[in-house]
């Protein structure tokens, strides 16, 4: 067997059962790895109608064929379960170099069960697994948790969540290497469910390549890709995410106090360049990574300096809440690293309970006349994300995301979110394939499953009329495929820049002795893509969800270069679905999972 | 009358966040990066007085008077 290991680690948190199994290699290459694989695994075992925090829910951690190789990029993971924030699957990918390690330590993926009777953690040593008290972590934020891991397994790496996984927010991230964060869908409360506190992992293990001279010329050429891209070679190491700031500002799709404004003008003070200017102190590049957008910056929080913002947590702490500090910004990424809270969605819930107390739904005296949750008071927003971590006072409300936030006043259409995961930093009322993307997210709310962005707005392959209709559901539909291939093979999908779909066939062959074409590996993100919906159409999700907050479907933009637009996502829906091969309500027909593989 | 050039990214050095220039009718996209010194292969979106657009394409718009263009090279992320 070529790429993969060949074994599943299975850990149960209620009998303490170790096991391990082989790899069906078949169902593997079928599904790839990554977001397919494990997919594939989690759905094949659990109940769609499962309580996401019950002991029957299952949460998988997996690599994929490309994880641990010389490919650039290959370090990452994908957590996949049922996600206790939208009842959606979750699949929630980190990079760092814990993917890696996964892969090193002999395994493709663990499946975890059960629930432990108290606090403990998984220690994985290639054949050596152990089920650990964790009793001493419980409570600890991420740092302190990871240096006390660090010091019990030398030379492991380590994965945790924070306080806000352990009491089950819905928006609690997992975090590897303290600073990278399988963020979005709340997986991290999943493990706060099963009294899982951490897994570390070491091993010196190598997946066997079945073309070696193959696979050096391909990574030769992918790399030389990279390096020449203006994007991968160029602006992403050296401005890193945030340099998406000004761009998308520029354009008018800033989201700007709860997407009630589309442009920030003060919005400079949290870009890339200002970022690279004052605060940049290196990269901090990922596992095998050479674009290396990762960022390190000053902060008061370690002389030598702590992770930086990625764009979207820029937005969400600056133009979002109507304050333009770098410093916040950073300290916010901070004390969500700490927490082990999604930057997106605890920003976002911060900016729903601003407009909610705009418009007098939430009042001081809710507050316990605690700091005021006021667009523009920078003062509010670490002291709020602490008791929103920690669950303490109205930061338990808080704690539970905008939707649920929202929709406890009785005013749900405050959330900026769709199927209750809060959108990330684009308005689609201006750029009209995206938001055609966030409305039929498999997981709900979210840029990084077709990045329509890329089109749209930065001209990349080619620039699209932001605001023409035409295609859109063409466009949406290849993006989401590819995006399912890329994220099933453990490479980042910021390759995505500069590679194609036919450099991840020929990276797969070389290592797994495929012959896959372009057409081939993107037949596999349908799959992919086909089996998620299926899912989620089991687990009780209505077609009816595949839609946008009303303010993005009813209200133009008030002002600038996006002004007067809605999105006109009733004309654009019918032709998604349609090129989908689904029904008009939908709904996959049998024909297309057919030819498929999917019945 | 003038009008505003605001660059962005790597487009800043040498040059500064924004360059004032005077206005002369009819003036184009073109003529304001030759005299910038940029190419256009090297722009990746471009902007005129609010409105976006293929580069080749809003490179041949005319400039409003008191109007701005904002030029970007290849950026990305999310």
């Amino acid at each position: 067997m070529f790429g993969y290991m060949g074994k599943i680690l299975r850990v149960n948190l209620t009998t303490n059962e170790v096991t391990t199994e082989d790899l069906d290699f078949e169902l593997a290459k079928k599904y790839i790895g990554g977001r397919g694989l494990g997919t594939k695994l989690y759905m094949d075992e659990v109940d769609p109608q499962v309580d996401p925090f019950a002991a029957e829910n299952k949460i998988v951690f997996i690599n994929g064929p490309l994880s641990g190789t010389a490919t650039p990029t290959g370090g990452r993971y994908m957590v996949v379960t049922k996600s206790p924030l939208t009842g959606c699957i979750a699949s929630s990918n980190s990079g760092g170099e814990w993917g890696a390690y996964l892969k090193y330590a002999g395994y493709d993926a663990i499946i975890i069960e059960g629930k432990a009777s108290l606090p403990v953690y998984i220690n994985i040593d290639e054949d050596k697994v152990e089920i650990l008290p964790a009793l001493d972590l419980w409570g600890k934020y991420t740092t302190e948790a990871s240096d006390l891991l660090a010091e019990k397994q030398p030379g492991s790496k380590v994965l945790t969540i924070g306080p806000a996984g352990e009491k089950l927010s819905q928006m609690a991230a997992i975090m590897n290497e303290k600073d990278r964060a399988a963020g979005r869908s709340g997986v991290g409360a999943v493990m706060g469910s099963k009294n899982l506190k951490a897994i570390t992992v070491k091993g010196n293990l190598k997946p066997e390549i079945a073309n070696v001279e193959g696979l050096k010329a391909v990574t030769k050429e992918c790399r030389a890709m990279l390096k020449e891209n203006g994007v991968t070679g160029g602006g992403l190491p050296t401005y890193g995410t945030a340099v998406l700031v000004n761009i998308i500002n520029e354009h008018g799709v800033y989201p700007t106090k709860n997407f009630q404004e589309g442009v920030d003008p003060d919005a400079e003070a949290v870009s890339g360049e200002t970022m690279t200017e004052k605060y940049l102190i290196k990269r901090n590049p990922c596992h095998h990574c050479p674009i290396g957008c990762g960022r390190w910056v000053k902060s008061d929080k370690s002389p030598d300096g702590i992770g930086g913002p990625e764009y979207e947590t820029l937005w969400v702490f600056a133009g979002d809440l109507g304050i333009d500090d770098m410093e916040v910004v950073i300290d916010a990424n901070y004390w969500c690293n700490e927490l082990g809270l999604d930057t997106i969605s605890a920003g976002a819930t911060l900016a729903a309970a601003m407009e909610l107390y705009q418009r007098g739904y939430i009042t001081d005296e809710m507050l316990d006349d605690d700091v005021i949750l006021k667009f523009g008071n920078a003062e509010s927003v670490v002291h709020w994300l602490k008791k929103m971590g920690n669950r303490e006072g109205f930061g338990d409300l808080l704690a539970r995301g905008s939707y649920r936030l929202a929709d406890f006043f009785g005013v749900p259409e405050y959330s900026m979110s769709v199927k209750k995961q809060d959108l990330p930093a684009y308005d689609p009322r201006g750029i009209q394939g995206m938001g055609l993307q966030y409305a039929t997210s498999n997981r709900g709310g979210c840029h990084v499953r077709g990045y329509l962005i890329s089109p749209e707005i930065l001209g990349l392959p080619e620039k699209l009329d932001r605001f023409d209709l035409s295609g859109k559901e063409v466009w949406a539909k290849v993006f989401q495929d590819l995006t399912a291939v890329i994220d099933s093979t453990g490479l980042c999908l910021f390759t995505s820049f500069a590679l194609g779909a036919q450099q991840y066939a020929d990276m797969l062959n070389e290592v797994l002795g495929t012959e896959w074409t372009a057409e081939d590996v993107l037949l596999a993100g349908e799959r992919i893509w086909n089996l998620e919906k299926l899912f989620n159409l089991e687990a009780g999700i209505s077609p009816e969800e595949d839609t946008l907050p009303p303010r993005l479907l009813e209200e133009a933009m008030p002002d600038g270069p996006t002004k007067g637009w809605v999105h006109k996502l009733d004309e654009l829906l019918p032709l998604y679905y349609k090129e989908r091969g689904w029904d008009e309500d939908g709904i996959p027909t049998e024909e297309r999972l057919e030819k498929l593989g999917l019945l | 009358m003038s009008i505003k050039i605001k660059l962005f990214a790597n487009f800043r050095e040498g040059r500064g966040k924004i360059v004032e220039m005077d206005y002369t009718p009819g003036m184009t996209g073109q003529d304001v990066i030759d005299s910038l010194g940029i190419t256009a292969p090297e722009i990746a979106a471009l902007i005129v007085d609010g409105v976006d657009g293929k580069v080749d394409a809003m490179l041949a718009v005319p400039i409003k008077e008191d109007g701005y263009m904002a030029i970007f090279p290849p950026v990305a992320g999310g």
